[in-house]
């Protein structure tokens, strides 16, 4: 069986990666969302990784918690930035300016 | 090398081939496909890990749920992305250098990674003769009862408040009046009309 330390590795990589999309995306808000996802999993992969090697599944009912909020923030943020399309005409998080003081 | 660290491997560079390609692919259809590659990439670690359950919900609520939710909005909005893309270069070299900063610093973490003396980090230990997801299911029915309940209600409200966000009431077209509809008088709408043959009305 392959190492703990490879998985952890592994999340590691992708949360570097997630992070990585959020500095790269900065206009464009869908893949912010997807670098969320992108982040969110590679938490869930820590979780399972860590669940299956110490023989404990309260890791793997935290995944399902994560994914459970994962999914909810998806389908808020597309809502969001749906409605924000139709006023706007435009999804660039520049122009997400209307609140301020 | 074993058959399982071959799969590891192999599924490894799935999830991170999808997950750079979704951040760098300048066509926001491609970021999603390539999401979904990730996506699948984790479902095999978690097999290979032996949480199955976790594996297909992974599959059904992310793949099947997620990734086409996303796919959707954008095939809908008509998005000049093009222009959405101009600053990618200008944000390149501070997203590199928080990317390595973070990396070495998890690497230095995971470099010396221990448990403490004495934890036993047993709260709900896998029992051998039981499937993982009736184990899984015995756990949240007993003990994760109300964080299950509380995790179903952030659904509810995330559902009911997409529902509100994206509704619009358009004005501009003819809808269903059910009220009008069902208290229509027959007398006042309907006329009987005695057609003799071979003349017409």
């Amino acid at each position: 069986m392959i190492g703990l330390e490879h998985y952890l590795g592994l999340a590691a990589a992708l949360f570097v990666i997630g992070i990585f999309g959020l500095f790269l995306n900065r206009k464009n808000i869908i893949v912010l969302l997807m670098s969320i996802e992108l982040i969110l999993l590679s938490v869930n992969i820590n979780l399972v990784a860590f669940s299956a090697y110490l023989g404990d599944l309260t890791g793997q009912i935290f995944t399902m918690f994560v994914l459970t909020v994962a999914a909810a923030e998806a389908a808020i943020g597309l809502a969001i930035l749906v409605s924000f399309f139709r006023t706007r005409g435009s999804i660039a998080v520049e122009d997400v300016n209307v609140m301020k003081g | 090398m074993s058959v399982a660290g071959f799969a590891f491997y192999v599924f490894a560079l799935t999830v991170l081939a999808g997950g750079l390609f979704t951040v760098v692919s300048r066509n926001p259809v491609h970021s999603v496909l390539w999401l979904i590659t990730a996506f699948i990439g984790a479902t095999g670690l978690f097999v290979l890990l032996g949480a199955e359950f976790i594996a297909m919900l992974l599959m059904i609520v992310y793949v099947g749920a997620v990734a086409v939710l996303f796919l959707f909005v954008v095939m809908m909005l008509d998005v000049d992305f093009a222009e959405l893309k101009a600053g990618m270069a200008q944000y390149m070299p501070i997203g590199l250098l928080v990317g390595v900063i973070l990396l070495v610093e998890l690497g230095m973490i995971f470099g010396t990674w221990a448990t403490a003396d004495g934890v036993e980090m047993m709260a709900a230990p896998v029992l051998g003769e039981v499937q993982n997801t009736e184990a899984l299911g015995l756990l949240i029915y007993d003990d994760y009862l109300l964080l299950f309940q509380l995790a179903g209600l952030v659904l509810l409200v995330a559902m009911i408040g997409a529902i509100v966000l994206t509704m619009r009431h358009r004005r501009d077209i003819k809808r269903q009046n059910v009220v009008a509809q069902m208290q229509r008088d027959p007398k006042a709408s309907i006329k009987m009309v005695d057609v003799k043959p071979g003349q017409g009305l």
